[in-house]
């Protein structure tokens, strides 16, 4: 606030202040006297309103108000810029209020921390905090029941992208990952492709054409196998799906698989650790380890 | 005032301090009544909060567990119906009885009569009676005066501590509360409403009285829109009393032309609002009926008749009782009838309560996704909240389509207390979905021999029919 908004405010407070004291003070009392049982010359009903004077306290009680607003203004920012003497502010509040939450749940979460995941993944209350998380952070890419949507990965089967271990969990949510299958349109025709999406159908037990799917088997051979491997099990190390089993991302029917090839995919997980800090980030993968894991 | 009066100007005060009231203690039938009543409302506010129930304390509104245990039930926020229902019954109640008897609230059970009638009872035995206290108020002050107050505002706020504490052990324990109590340990919102329950029983008993109900009190002031023409009222009888004078006691005063009325005014100094009955009906009357028990005291002394200041109804009153009161009368048929469709569903709805409650959310970002299998999906989150007593099995199911599935837990245990968080997905065959928006439902049903169920209703969306 500037210095003339800041004045302009304190002026506003204090000649309202002083004014109602003023208004109090002058309208306490009236020229002129009244006779015994005098009315208002009020009627309703029949029911007429003698004109008796407002008790003594009901005035106590405005000049205890305006006490009140003294005090007030004096403890607490009112008058502009005035910071108030004891310097409350919302903001003062707010952090006061985290810090007293953090020394709260600090010790949980530090203990938590030290607990190895797989034993962790077994402690209901970590899993339930970890849970929690999950479900206000990660719901919106993995749905609310870890179970994943088309281009998110379903996180309660056995199937992990990056690794399921404890170590590898615990790495995608904090440092995130990047998934990335190139666009194979430039270097394939239109043959190739053909083939090689009957190989990738066949791998996982669709029903193909034989034949195109051998001729496929020399595409995949010479282009796909760094990534997906020989044999179309994948590579954890870099994010590679299995492509033999019949858990597709982002869809298996010949279609999608074509345009997936030609097209290319991007995944994008991205680093929590910013987001959650390393403590929660430990209580989520617990969590997630939990779900993939039951006994 | 149009003409100038320069020399002679009078002020009047607009604010004016009131004038004590010494009200006169009194005996008799009405007056018995209300100890009565006192001893008994008072008994069970000081005693219910040291019930036991199974150990733990059977009257306790746990405001940061949110949890309201009342003799073995546990009441939850989400039964706040209830709750909404007893007020119902309470202002019903009051309307009815009001129209019916007057304001027999005011004078019997309202709570500022009756901490005003104890507070009374410490300041008669500290100072005396009326004519004493006058006299002492009067008076210059001096050591008896001095030790007679401060003995008289001890006591008053020893008790309204008191009273302050068990306010506050209806809602944290109060055997703990009064260990920390004496220790001067307790926190901040507990020393808070301790002070501010006493404050404001010293000081509405002990020092505004009557000022609640005149100035105060909304009641007072609405509650004569129930009155009627049949409504009992304590009233003077004019046509007897009057003129009213004084005489010997056995003279014949009815030949001075003089009525039953014997202008002793203790009908006055014992109001403990300060009014004169005889002057009609008057908002301030709180219908405590002690101008009653001291009339007929003293009806009973002159050896006249009594109830010249009696119970009524304007009806017999204008009439000389040849018109008799009408009880049953519509607006008595109405608040009645009102009063037991309440109290009745009440009593149903308690009976029929189920100690489980259930909430879906639908995951908030998506509308909806298409399995590769051609199943429309929709995520949510299920909150099950076990209301009881004890730790529960239940069985989540979901219904509303010929095919419908539902992947994720489907029987759990739940603590008693513990509200469980469940995401599960719900699948529905494309084929099935008519409309992109689609009703379907969650039941939760406890297992054992108490099948009860809670239900909720969920919207399933779909895609758009080509």
């Amino acid at each position: 606030m500037s210095e003339f908004w800041s004045w302009w405010i304190i002026l506003i407070t204090v000649v309202n202040v002083l004014g109602c004291w003023a208004l109090l003070y002058w309208t306490r009392r009236v020229k002129g006297s009244v006779g015994e049982n005098e009315t208002t010359g009020h009627v309703y009903d029949g029911i007429e309103e003698y004109n008796n004077p407002l008790p003594k306290w009901w005035l106590n009680m405005f000049n205890i108000c305006l006490v009140f607003s003294v005090a007030y203004l004096i403890l607490y920012p009112g008058l502009g810029n005035f910071a108030g003497v004891l310097g409350w502010s919302q903001t003062n509040q707010h952090t006061e209020e985290v810090t007293e939450a953090k020394k709260t749940y600090a010790p949980l979460f530090e203990k938590y921390a030290l607990i190895p995941l797989q034993q962790l993944s077994k402690m209901k209350q970590a899993t339930e905090m970890g849970k929690r998380i999950f479900v206000n952070t990660c719901f919106g890419c993995h749905g609310s029941d870890a179970r994943g949507n088309p281009g998110y990965p379903d996180l309660t089967d056995n199937d992990w992208l990056y690794g399921g271990s404890p170590t590898n969990i615990e790495s995608s949510i904090i440092n995130g990952r990047n998934g990335v299958m190139p666009a194979f349109e430039a270097a394939l025709n239109a043959e190739q492709l053909d083939n090689v999406v009957q190989y990738v159908g066949q791998l996982s037990g669709n029903k193909v054409d034989i034949a195109k799917a051998t001729d496929g088997k020399m595409v995949f051979e010479q282009h796909c196998f760094a990534c997906h491997g020989n044999d179309g099990k994948g590579n954890i190390a870099l994010g590679a799906p299995n492509l033999t089993d019949s858990n597709w991302l982002y869809g298996g029917s010949s279609t999608i698989i074509a345009k997936t090839i030609r097209e290319g995919r991007m995944g994008a997980m991205p680093a929590h650790l910013d987001i959650l800090g390393k403590e929660r980030a430990h209580l989520v993968a617990a969590y997630v380890y939990s779900l993939s894991n039951r006994q | 005032m149009t003409n100038k009066e320069t020399n002679d100007i009078s002020y009047r005060d607009l604010y004016v301090s009131p004038d004590k009231i010494y009200p006169r203690q009194v005996n008799g039938h009405f007056a018995r009544l209300r100890i009565l009543t006192v001893l008994l409302l008072l008994g069970c506010y000081y005693v219910t909060p040291w019930l036991l129930w199974n150990g733990d304390q059977a009257v306790l509104f746990d405001l940061p567990a949110r949890q309201f245990r009342y003799f073995g039930v546990t009441f939850w926020p989400q039964d706040f119906i209830y709750l909404t229902l007893l007020l119902i019954i309470a202002a019903v109640g009051l309307f009815l009885f009001t129209t019916i008897a007057g304001r027999l609230w005011c004078g019997y059970a309202c709570p500022q009569t009756v901490w005003t009638e104890t507070f009374l009872w410490i300041e008669e035995f500290v100072e005396g009676n009326r004519n004493k206290r006058i006299k002492m108020d009067k008076g210059p002050w001096n050591f008896n005066k001095l030790t007679r107050k401060s003995t008289k505002h001890f006591l008053w706020v020893s008790y309204a501590l008191f009273t302050g504490y068990t306010f506050v052990g209806y809602f944290s324990p109060i055997r703990e509360l009064g260990l920390n109590l004496l220790q001067f340990n307790l926190g901040p919102w507990e020393w808070f409403w301790v002070l501010f329950y006493s404050l404001a029983t010293y000081g509405n008993a002990g020092w505004l009285r009557e000022q609640v109900c005149l100035h105060m009190c909304p009641y007072a002031r609405f509650q004569s829109s129930m009155f009627d023409k049949d409504t009992l009222i304590i009233s003077y009888d004019d046509n007897r009393g009057e003129s009213r004078g004084k005489r010997k006691k056995n003279s014949d005063y009815q030949l001075k032309g003089l009525g039953d009325c014997i202008d002793c005014n203790q009908c006055v100094h014992v109001c403990p609002t300060g009014i004169d009955i005889r002057d009609g009906l008057q908002y301030e009357c709180i219908a405590c009926a002690a101008c009653i028990d001291v009339c007929d005291n003293v009806m009973e002394k002159m050896g006249y008749d009594k109830g010249l200041i009696k119970y009524t109804t304007e009806v017999e009153e204008k009439t000389l009782g040849n018109e008799k009161t009408l009880f049953f009368r519509p607006r008595t048929i109405i608040y009645t009838s009102i009063f037991l469709v309440v109290v009745v569903a009440f009593f149903y709805l308690i009976s029929n309560r189920i100690p489980l409650d259930i909430n879906v959310l639908r995951d908030r970002n998506n509308l909806y996704t298409e399995s590769f299998s051609g199943e429309i999906e929709n995520t949510y989150t299920v909150k099950i909240l076990n209301m009881s007593q004890k730790k529960q099995t239940y069985v989540l199911r979901v219904e509303g389509f010929n095919t419908i599935k539902l992947e994720g837990e489907s029987e759990f245990e739940i603590e008693s207390g513990e509200i469980l968080m469940l995401p599960v997905r719900i699948k529905i065959p494309g084929e099935q979905l008519t409309r992109r928006s689609n009703d379907i439902q969650f039941t939760i049903q406890a297992s054992g021999e108490e099948a009860y169920k809670a239900a909720s209703a969920a919207k399933f969306l779909g895609p758009k029919k080509k």
